[in-house]
């Protein structure tokens, strides 16, 4: 009887949210009709605010005061030698040429044999084949070197990352008021555009090692703090507490409950980490940044897809060896012979000697298959360019049509306080009075930006990609979910399709969908699906196998164990999936720029490329921002309300 | 008793590798450093084939003739134009106009100075690829337009004819060209020189309509020819206010900018810079080779300074 209640009213007032949803969407319809047209706070291309002025103001002065300001020469000046020494040293080790040797410290054999040793001892020997087997790929690819280059850069970002990211997590998995106060600023880091702080960081830190880095390191960093933090905050508390009755200090706390038994999750953190500093390997080429990420650059300046793409498979296998070996560490539970450990070691040690004194295990060997695969990419690229176009192009024209110009025009043509009342509306029904407060503030903000418009255009574009990843993320994580093989299958694939750049997939998709909107959302499906679709999959897997069992017994047919017990089931992982396909198609949204999405992608792009547009391409990356922490709580106030 | 076998093994397999294998030593056939009074030459590579042509030859002259040690450094204008006041960049090869930098970095911050022009003539305008231009003749003249505005209707340009802009790193007119010339054409924003590339390739491939803003040097003219549309003629001043302009942009003299220090230097390297001159035909012919034959910059400027003696004594004599 007691338990009956609670589901009593939550089907009592499911039905009545949903009618005052859609009153209210009914009743925007209306005034859209009437009101279409005006006060939509539209601004030309070339135009700039007030706004975009001062902030264009601000980064002259700041350019300006470089040489005489005391914060430059004593605190941005001292990080950057700092990080440009510990940079340099990286490269030195495994990249560049470095103490009057032509060739640096570690040659390709060096470098295999020590990563196959780290991956043996902190993972496997299974991994241990993998790590081997993918490195030695890099080199038969042709691009040894710059795949050195980007694993300097990778490691160098990721171990400042840590050096700072786990304390900053351990504090504020330990502290509420600090996590409070991190969490925005961690948003702030993933969201805002690299393009927008991109040209100002080499004003504070010099073209060169120490740019790359810092710019790498402020999208990758957020990652460890978060898994740090919550991982510390999952500890069980009379974990805790045994501790404390035992009489242990804080420290002893943190050094012999806490962390150890935070491990898996901080480990994870790492892996996310690594995981988004390769992300960044093709926006850093832009300042200098060397590596394979300036092999897609240059390539895609002549449309060179097989190049590109041979370039961008070496950062997947690397990915994927990083991922790997970083995972089975944080599932690890038995410690690898201590023979075996000795034994690999003296191993990778003589390698590390020979390519140290050898050329021959110094350089990698002139046998390549790198310009087979380039070929191949080529072919295949230009058959599907010419034969699929036609139908291609059918398909962007009638989803434009029936999705997105409808949607587009609802948001952009009403005026921009009827869009506010709307969204506040909303916010209050589907996620309590807070939500609302937030969404009247990012909305607001996003008035003040002066990029209303071009806002709601994106907003529009981001709705329709999302609605897209979720239909792909329960199909796909389904099956996945269901069925160990297909997830083998596949789980490669939705990797490759998150780290893959997607400067090498644009120049297929413009010639199949053409320089538009549709292109656009294509590219951030590709980029958005798959972690969302690894969380349904995973949230479908995590149904008690007895529950599913029991309803398969009592005669339901596959769609109905689908879609009664392992859908409603995995709902905490639907609505993480929403969440997360919201943000990861929102950090896209730049990239939609580039290949005819205009709006806030294309003023971020502008802001980069031109001096007097760069207040205006700043006010952006901020729109950007606010969009993405307004869909963000917002969804994640109406989950936690529905269940 | 099984660990020390396996150290035993171990040691064998290490003594075996340590004795079966020779080679050469690292370090043993290293090449003398090239000395020489010209020192660092930084050069900035701003992202396009046409630019990348005039860094390797320069690169290539000044590391053969004079010695220097170039570093080539791959940045966008803007950044590169920075890099003059911080000390990174000596010279930028060639500059598209870019008033708003010269003023900024030339007049007010006085970290740049001009070093000349590069010979080579920059070209802004709208563009259809060549078959349109054999099937509709009268389509390159701007007062035909209108006419074909169905022609060009795009998912994306609301009923207009849509004109597609492309890459943000210029500077462009279109919006007011289209409002002041009355065209029924809405411009689209491709966003990316690779859009403006792609669609002008496309269009020629599969014979589609197409109508756009382009520049030439570009490589891609080599392979497809595209047509240049005719506004109404540029004239002094007729582009002073940005709101009525409705003038064709004017030709660019591309130039070289350098910094300040890197000037004052007066190094054997910076008098190259200022001596580098060559054509339109010299820079497509090398961009050719990188872009299509697949040269890398290095061996492409090789190739052209060996066929063109007379021209590199120029330089550097």
């Amino acid at each position: 009887m007691t338990a009956a209640v609670p589901v009593a009213r939550f089907s009592f007032a499911r039905p009545r949210r949903g009618a005052v949803v859609l009153a209210i969407l009914v009743a925007w319809l209306v005034l859209w009709l009437v009101l279409r047209g005006t006060q939509t706070l539209s601004l030309g291309a070339a135009d700039l605010t007030g706004l975009h002025r001062r902030l264009n103001g601000l980064n002259d002065a700041i350019g300006e005061s470089r040489d005489s300001n005391p914060v430059f020469l004593y605190f941005f000046n001292e990080i950057r030698l700092v990080v440009a020494e510990f940079a340099t040293f990286v490269q030195a080790l495994i990249a560049q040429p470095a103490f009057d040797r032509p060739v640096p410290l570690l040659g390709w054999l060096g470098v295999v044999a020590v990563v196959t040793w780290i991956a043996v001892v902190a993972g496997n020997w299974r991994v241990g084949v993998l790590a081997a087997v993918g490195f030695f790929f890099l080199g038969l690819q042709g691009l040894w070197q710059e795949s050195m280059d980007t694993l300097a850069l990778t490691l160098t970002a990721v171990v400042i990352a840590l050096v700072f990211g786990i304390p900053l997590g351990i504090w504020a998995g330990l502290s509420d008021r600090f996590e409070r106060f991190i969490t925005p600023v961690l948003d702030f880091m993933q969201t805002m555009p690299t393009f927008v702080y991109l040209a100002p960081l080499t004003l504070f830190f010099l073209i060169g090692p120490a740019s790359a880095t810092i710019a790498t390191l402020i999208y990758a960093a957020p990652p460890a703090i978060r898994l740090t933090a919550h991982g510390i905050r999952s500890v069980p508390r009379d974990t805790v507490e045994a501790g404390d009755s035992l009489g242990s200090t804080r420290w002893q706390t943190l050094t012999k409950v806490l962390l150890p038994s935070a491990k898996s999750t901080i480990v994870l953190g790492i892996n996310q980490t690594v995981m988004a500093a390769l992300a960044m390997v093709t926006i850093a080429a832009l300042i200098d940044a060397p590596g394979l990420g300036k092999t897609v650059v240059k390539a895609l300046q002549t449309l060179d897809v097989g190049t590109a793409f041979n370039a961008g498979l070496a950062i997947v296998v690397m990915a994927i060896v990083l991922d790997r070996v970083t995972t089975a560490a944080s599932a690890k539970k038995r410690r690898t012979p201590r023979r075996l450990v000795a034994a690999g070691g003296v191993g990778a040690v003589v390698c590390a000697y020979l390519s140290f004194t050898y050329v021959w295990a110094a350089e990698f060997p002139d046998v390549e298959i790198g310009s087979t695969i380039a070929k191949a990419v080529a072919d295949a690229t230009d058959w599907v360019q010419t034969n699929l176009a036609p139908v291609t192009g059918a398909i962007k024209d009638a989803v434009t049509v029936v999705l997105i110009d409808p949607l587009q025009a609802l948001l952009v043509e009403s005026p921009w306080w009827l869009v506010v009342a709307v969204v506040v509306a909303l916010s209050v029904v589907l996620g309590g009075v807070r939500a609302a407060i937030v969404s009247a503030v990012c909305l607001g903000l996003l008035v003040g930006t002066g990029l209303w418009q071009d806002s709601m255009t994106t907003l529009a574009s981001t709705l329709v990609a999302t609605v897209i990843v979720l239909l792909l993320a329960v199909v796909t994580g389904v099956w996945m979910g269901r069925s160990d093989r297909v997830d083998r299958i596949l789980r490669p694939l939705l990797d490759a399709g998150q780290v893959m750049p997607a400067f090498v997939y644009l120049v297929p998709f413009l010639a199949l969908f053409a320089a538009t909107r549709f292109t656009a959302i294509v590219a951030a499906i590709v980029y958005a699906a798959p972690p969302a679709i690894k969380i349904v999959a995973d949230g479908v897997r995590g149904v008690p196998a007895t529950t599913v069992e029991a309803a398969l017994a009592s005669g339901s047919s596959a769609w109905q164990t689908i879609t009664k017990v392992q859908l409603p089931m995995a709902k905490r992982a639907l609505t993480l999936a929403t969440n997360q396909g919201l943000i990861y198609v929102l950090s896209m949204v730049v990239v939609g720029g580039l290949v005819g999405a205009g709006a806030l992608g294309y003023d971020v792009v502008a802001g980069f490329s031109q001096g007097q547009l760069y207040g205006k391409g700043l006010a952006a990356g901020l729109a950007i921002v606010l969009l993405g922490v307004l869909l963000d709580r917002l969804t994640q106030a109406a989950a936690r309300r529905s269940t | 008793m099984a660990r020390r076998k396996w150290l035993g093994c171990t040691g064998i397999v290490l003594a075996l590798v340590l004795s079966a294998c020779g080679g050469a030593k690292v370090g043993e056939s290293s090449s003398s450093g090239s000395g020489g009074s010209c020192g660092d030459f930084n050069i900035a590579v701003n992202p396009w084939v046409g630019y990348e042509a005039n860094a390797a030859v320069v690169a290539y002259v000044a590391e053969k003739n004079l010695g220097c040690h170039v570093t080539k450094k791959d940045l966008k204008e803007e950044v590169a134009w920075q890099g003059f006041g911080t000390g990174e960049v000596d010279v930028i090869l060639e500059n598209w106009g870019h008033d708003d930098l010269r003023q900024k970095y030339i007049t007010d911050q006085k970290t740049a100075v001009e070093a000349g022009s590069t010979g080579v003539k920059g070209q802004i305008g709208w563009y259809v690829p060549p078959w349109l231009a054999q099937a509709h003749p009268d389509i390159t003249d701007w007062n035909n337009l209108n006419k074909y505005a169905d022609l060009f209707k795009t998912s994306e340009s609301e009923g207009k004819g849509q004109l597609l802009d492309g890459d943000p790193s210029f500077v462009t007119d279109d919006e007011a060209l289209v409002k002041n010339l009355n065209l029924n054409y809405k411009v689209v924003y491709g966003g990316s020189e690779t859009a403006l590339i792609q669609a002008f390739k496309q269009a020629e491939q599969q014979k589609t309509p197409l109508i756009g803003y382009f520049y030439s040097p570009q490589w891609l003219l080599s392979e497809v020819p595209l047509v240049k549309v005719k506004l109404p003629a540029y004239t002094k001043g007729c582009d002073s206010d940005p709101e009525k302009i409705a003038c064709d942009y004017p030709d660019y003299d591309l130039d070289k900018i350098v910094s300040k220090k890197f000037a004052d230097a007066a190094s054997p390297a910076y008098k190259l810079v200022q001596k580098f001159q060559w054509t339109n035909e010299d820079q497509n012919l090398v961009a050719k080779w990188i872009a299509e034959d697949k040269m890398t910059p290095d061996a492409a400027a090789k190739k052209w300074v060996d066929e063109n003696q007379a021209k590199v004594k120029a330089w550097v004599g």
